[in-house]
Order: structure tokens, then sequence, then C-alpha cells
């Protein structure tokens, strides 16, 4: 299990994590990872699922890199790089995604041009030339008809009364746009009603790669449903205390955390 | 807030200065400085009496201590009151002003040279104390505008300028309006007549040189019944450590259903980020809607001087008249602000609109003061006012001291107000997209400010954004 090849073909190591440990506030009386190990290979869905206060989102942020948590022990590697040692918009501009729990608010800047402002960051760091507002509304059009949506978001301020709904859907939108090589959606099915699930659900469905990578972060077995997982993990008391296939979570839906 | 926090602020862009001869007065304020001021301009008797009697008041006042800002006090013996690059008498054609000031401009971004110059825009380019060229003149001569220098409207319009001089900002207004009054030394003056549109944007850009000299300008606008002007102003000043005063008094007077749209984009030189140098800028600004339908909007972004104190205003004399006041106020470093605005209500059915964004970062402190005063015969006014402040980092201060005086019981008044801290998670929610720091804070700032932006001429607005950036640039971690 070599996690330093880089390589983005499936079955490459896209995140490699080894005996994480995270403190709230650089506080070691707040740990919240307690060791945490994790593989996610090119083309595969993870999902962790956990109990309120296991430790989910903090994993999540921690591989954001949320200045709000501090590493204390272990590593992360990412397609064979330190990740750890990436400033956040380091780790989006190399491919590295979030989908927030509770997507911010930005007012007077509409979608499009933060969205905009977002893919001319990362082509930069890429070398390639920046996108002006014509051929990026081309991109962004592909995209939403690729996700089956419309264009009612983009003149809208990022987030700013949106709905529950709207702002998750709208984290999936510049998913879609931003094409990452690992996504992290953490509680992105938490507040959405049935058929708010399915949409969400279906458009992450229809930008699944092979040389890309998604982690799940969910409460509720519901979602995967709709999301099928290849790999289900337990997360509690900061570590891993359980892996397996897609029927782990539905064992879990059954028996409860505290049955498995 | 762990990693907002105030650091170097960029170096200001337009700290050069620039060498010159100059013609200066003495330092020092007496009755005798004011008469020489006055011969070098060749002034009419009547306006050296209206000086004279401004500085007798003048000597009766004492400096307003209510502002929300802190400084030593002023020696106004140590200020020279006119300094004025040698050169020849000014004449139609640039040829004549030195090379060494057109550069000067051309390096403010302000060319005025025929074939550089700014399309759409007419500029006057004023130096210390004289204009030293203005652009368009005969193109808008064409339309009857008069756009020219103070001292030039003086010799050339003296029964327009007797007119109108001191009818909206009297010299006993208030203790920097008189000190102005007494020494005001150039500036712009425009007339539109009835019922034209100027074809042009008319600006007018100030630039500080000399040291020890403080800069008095007088502007006066009158946009006779059913014309309209939009007119922007912008200024500079080199980086010294002294500070320098600037006290201007800007007049603008709108008839039956005309219009004045006046932008500001104030970015005198700040003071280092010790707090040291910079200039303080007082200054008395105030519009009349003398006529019925009449409008006058200002609109301004203040991201320069060590101190700024300013309440541009409006009096709402004609029956449905409207006056607004869009502000963006950035304070950084150890930069004060005590800024808003006076709206009266005097007419029937006048309506104004208030819109203030404060931005603080550094150890700047960040004032808005306003005052919404409604008669007893102004029937049916309205007022809507929106104060927001912003703080970026946890050493500055955001204050908000609304004054709201109603005497009509017809009145509807509205006042929002608002404070929010650049939070955390806005910027880490745009660095996980990708942006830098920076480039965060400019969005979120930016859009705070999208109100007031989009007031003001295209043609500034790119530039008051790229300023606000500068302005803010080092405020983060």
């Amino acid at each position: 299990m070599s996690a330093g090849s880089g390589k983005r073909e499936a079955g490459g190591v896209i995140l490699d994590i080894r005996g994480l440990h995270a403190t709230v506030a650089n506080d070691a009386k707040n740990e919240i990872l307690k060791g945490l190990d994790l593989t996610v290979r090119a083309g595969e869905v993870h999902a962790i699922m956990g109990p309120n206060g296991s430790g989910k989102s903090t994993l999540a942020a921690v591989l954001a890199g949320h200045p709000a948590y501090t590493v204390t022990g272990g590593t992360v590697t990412y397609l064979g790089k330190d990740l750890l040692e990436m400033a956040p918009e380091e780790r989006a501009r190399e491919g590295v995604f979030l989908a927030f729990q509770y997507p911010v608010a930005i007012r007077g800047i509409t979608n499009s041009y933060f969205l905009r402002s977002a893919v001319n960051a990362v082509r930069k760091h890429k070398g390639q030339e920046e996108l002006d507002p014509l051929d990026f509304l081309q991109v962004l059009e592909t995209k939403l008809k690729q996700i089956g949506w419309d264009d009612s978001f983009l003149n809208r301020a990022v987030n700013d009364g949106f709905s529950g709904g709207e702002k998750k859907r709208n984290e999936i939108l510049q998913m879609a746009v931003l094409e990452p090589t690992l996504a992290i959606l953490d509680e992105t099915d938490s507040g959405l009603d049935i058929d708010a699930l399915k949409t969400v659900a279906e458009a992450v469905n229809a930008l699944r790669r092979p040389d890309h990578a998604t982690v799940v972060v969910t409460h509720y077995q519901r979602l995967l449903n709709y999301i099928v997982p290849d790999r289900v993990h337990v997360l509690a008391g900061g570590r891993i205390v359980k892996s397996g296939g897609k029927e782990l979570a539905l064992e879990l839906e059954e028996k409860g955390y505290v049955g498995v | 807030m762990t990693s907002i926090e105030a650091q170097v602020l960029q170096p200001y862009k337009y700290g050069f200065v620039t060498d010159i001869e100059s013609d200066d007065v003495p330092l020092g304020l007496n009755e005798d400085i004011i008469r020489l001021i006055s011969r070098k301009k060749s002034e009419p008797a009547f306006l050296l009496e209206w000086r004279l009697k401004a500085y007798r008041h003048w000597l009766t006042l004492s400096e307003p201590t209510w502002a929300n800002v802190h400084h030593p006090p002023i020696d106004y013996q140590a200020i020279r009151y006119y300094s004025a690059p040698k050169q020849q008498k000014k004449l139609d054609s640039l040829d004549q002003v030195d090379p060494k000031l057109l550069e000067t401009f051309d390096k403010l971004g302000i060319p005025l040279a025929e074939q550089k110059r700014l399309s759409g825009v007419a500029v006057d380019a004023v130096f210390d104390s004289v204009s030293v060229a203005t652009t368009f003149r005969a193109e808008l001569a064409k339309y009857g505008i008069i756009f020219c220098a103070f001292s030039e409207a003086v010799r050339e319009h003296p029964e327009l300028v007797e007119k109108w001089l001191g009818s909206v900002v009297p010299a006993s207004d208030n203790f920097f309006a008189a000190l102005n009054s007494a020494v005001f030394t150039d500036g712009s003056f425009c007339y539109i007549p009835k019922g034209v549109r100027s074809p042009l944007e008319l600006s007018t850009y100030f630039r500080i040189n000399a040291s020890s000299t403080g800069q008095f300008e007088r502007t006066l606008i009158v946009a006779d019944e059913g014309s309209y002007v939009s007119y922007l102003e912008g200024c500079s000043a080199p980086v010294r450590d002294e500070n320098q005063l600037h006290a201007a008094v800007v007049e603008l007077v709108a008839l039956d259903d005309a219009t004045i749209k006046y932008s500001t984009i104030q970015n005198w030189y700040p003071g280092d980020e010790n707090g040291k140098g910079g200039i303080y800028n007082f200054v008395t600004k105030r519009g009349a809607c003398r006529g019925r339908n009449s409008k006058i909007s200002w609109t301004q972004v203040e991201t320069g001087s060590a101190i700024t104190w300013k309440y541009p205003g409006c009096i709402l004399q004609g029956d449905n008249s409207i006056g607004e006041f869009y502000s963006v106020a950035v304070t950084n470093n150890h930069q004060q602000a005590d800024t808003g605005t006076k709206m009266i209500h005097m007419g029937r059915n006048t309506r104004s609109t208030i819109v203030s964004k404060g931005i603080s970062a550094g150890k700047g402190q960040n004032t808005y003061r306003g005052l919404v005063k409604i008669l007893k015969g102004a029937e049916d006014a309205r007022n809507y006012s929106q104060c927001d402040s912003m703080l970026i980092g946890d050493q500055c201060g955001a204050h908000t001291f609304p004054y709201i005086d109603v005497r009509n019981a017809s009145a509807i008044m509205e006042h929002e107000a608002s404070t929010s801290k650049i939070g955390e998670d806005q910027i880490f929610y745009c660095k996980q997209r990708g942006l830098s720091a920076e480039d965060a804070v400019s969005l979120v700032v930016n859009g705070f400010c999208k109100e007031v932006f989009k007031e003001l001429p295209m043609e500034f607005a790119v530039e008051a954004q790229n300023l606000l950036g500068i302005s803010l640039e080092g405020s983060v971690g």
C-alpha cells in the first residue's frame, strides 16, 4: 500500500492518512482526532459515518486546513505530497474541495463572479490562461447542463439569503465547476428534504470520474441510498473503528452505532 | 480572529515629490498675507473684503472638538497659505505648462496632454495653490458650460462668483470654512446653463506638493434649471513626516429640475504604519437643492488622510427635491475618520437616502456621524438611512452617531445599521476555493461596498475598487 506514487488513474492512491491527531485551538485537552488512518484511491467513494461529536467534521476541516484546528501528530499524503505542509488555498488549487456543512454568505458578490475567481485561481496555479467572463459563462452552462440545473443561482450573491437546500446545491455547483481531484462532502445531506437530497446526490453521481475520489461525511445512511459508497468507515472517539463495504451502512442503520 | 491581523501597509503609491521652483508667501496668517494672496490673484475688491471679513470672524472661533478624532494642536502660524509653481501665466495652450507639472500629473494617472487625455472626462489640475491646466474647455464652451479654475472664474465671471460664493456655505459656517474663506487659493468653478446636460464628466485633481503648505481650495458648482452634471474629484500628496492641513469648501447649487452628481475619490497621504505624517482633511461640503425636483447626489470613497472630518450634506429646499449620500470610508493603521452627512428637509415631499459603509482595519477608527432633520414645513418627507460597519482585526473601532430631528409628523424615517467583523469563516471559505487571503478580503470588502460603488461613474468605479484593494493590502495575515 504505497502512498507515494501520486498516481491518479483508477486504483492509484489519492489520499493517505496515517495516525492523524488533531486538537481544537491547539489545546491538548481538546484532542478530537486520536490516531486516524484512512486510504482513498482514485475512482472510489468513501463514506465516513459516526455519532455526533466523533470527529467527522473535524476530519473534513483538518483536510481543508481550517485554522481553528491544530494537527498534533500523524501524516496526510495527497497525491504523494505532504498535505499538511500546504496552505488552505494551495490545497484547494491542487484539487482538494470541501463542500461545507454551513456554507458562508458573501454579500454583494455574485455567484458567477465568485466561481470565476475560484476557477481562475486554480487555472493560474496550473499555469493556464484565466477565463474571461464570456468564456467562463460557456463553461458554466456546460456544467449546469451536466448536472441538470438551471442558471437561477448565478446572479445572486454567494449564499446570501439562500435556503438551507439552496446553499447545499450551491456547494455542489461549485464542486462541479472546480472539478476537484478529492471532494469532501461534509454533512451535505443535513437539512435537505428527500427531493433535494436526490437532486444533490444525482449531481454528485454525474460528476464521478475514475481519476477522482469522493469522501462523504454523513450522519445518516439515507444519503448512501443515492450515492453508493465503495467503502464505509465508522468513526468513533477520533479513530476509524470499523470499515467495510456498502452493507456496513445498512447494518449501522439497523443496529445503531452502539450495536456495531 | 487569529490570522486576520494588521501588518505592514503597502507603500503609498503617490508619495513622490516634484522638484519645482515655487512662488511662496511667508509662513503664518494675518491680514497682510490675505491681502498678498488676493493681490497675487488680481482679485476684485469685493472678494478681498469677503476674505477679510471671514478672517476677522475666524479669529473669534475656536477649533471644533466634538468630532471623534484626536490630534495635537495645529499651529496655524506655522502653515504656508500660498505656494504656486513658478511658471508663465496660464495660457490657452498646454505648451506653456512646465513639463515637470505635466509629468507629475502623468505619473498620477491624469494625463493632460491633448493626445493622452482621458476620453469623456474634462480635468482641472490643481497643484498646491493654483490650477495648472483645464482640459476640454473649448469643447465645453460650445455648450455654454463654464469649467475653469476658480481664480479664473473670479476674473472672467465675477458676477457669477459674487452671486453664488458663500450662498450655501457662508464664510461664518464653521471654523474651517471661515479659515478657507479667508485664504482659499484655487479650485474649480462650474456653471451648467439652463437645459444643458454636460456631455463630459467634469473632474478636478488636487495635488499637494510643497511642504509646510496647506491646501485650501474652493469649488463651486451651479446647475441652472433642467441641467445635469456629473463631477468627480481626486487627490493625493507626497509622503512626509509632518501633518499637512487640507481645508476645502465645496458648494453646490441645483435649481429647478437640475441634477448634480458629485463623486470624490480621496486618497491623500494617510501617514505611515506608525501614524506619522499624513493629511488632515477637514472639509466642508454642502449642496443646496434650491429648485423644485432638483437632485444632489454625493458619492465618496475615502481611503486616504490621517484624519478625515467631513459631512457632505444637502439642503432640500425645493419641493420634491432629492438628496443622496453614498459613502465608503476606510481607516487602516492609525487613520481616523469622522464622516457622514446632513440632510435638511425643508420642502414638501423631499426625499433623502444615506448609505454609509465604514471599514476599519489595523488601529483605524471610523465614525459615521449623520443628521437627518425634517423641518416643520416639510410635508411627506422621507429618509432612508443605512449605516454598515466592517471591522478587520481586533484593534480597530467603528462608531455610529445618527442624529434624527423630526418636526413634521408626516415624515417617514427608516434607519438600518449593522456592524460585522470580517469573518475568519468568510476568509477560509474563499481560501478553500483557491483564493489568496488578500483576494478574499478584497472580495468580501468589495461586496460590502457594492451599493456605493455602483453609484460611481463607470470610468472611476474600477479605480475605486483598486484603491480599496491597495488601502487594505497587508491588513490580513
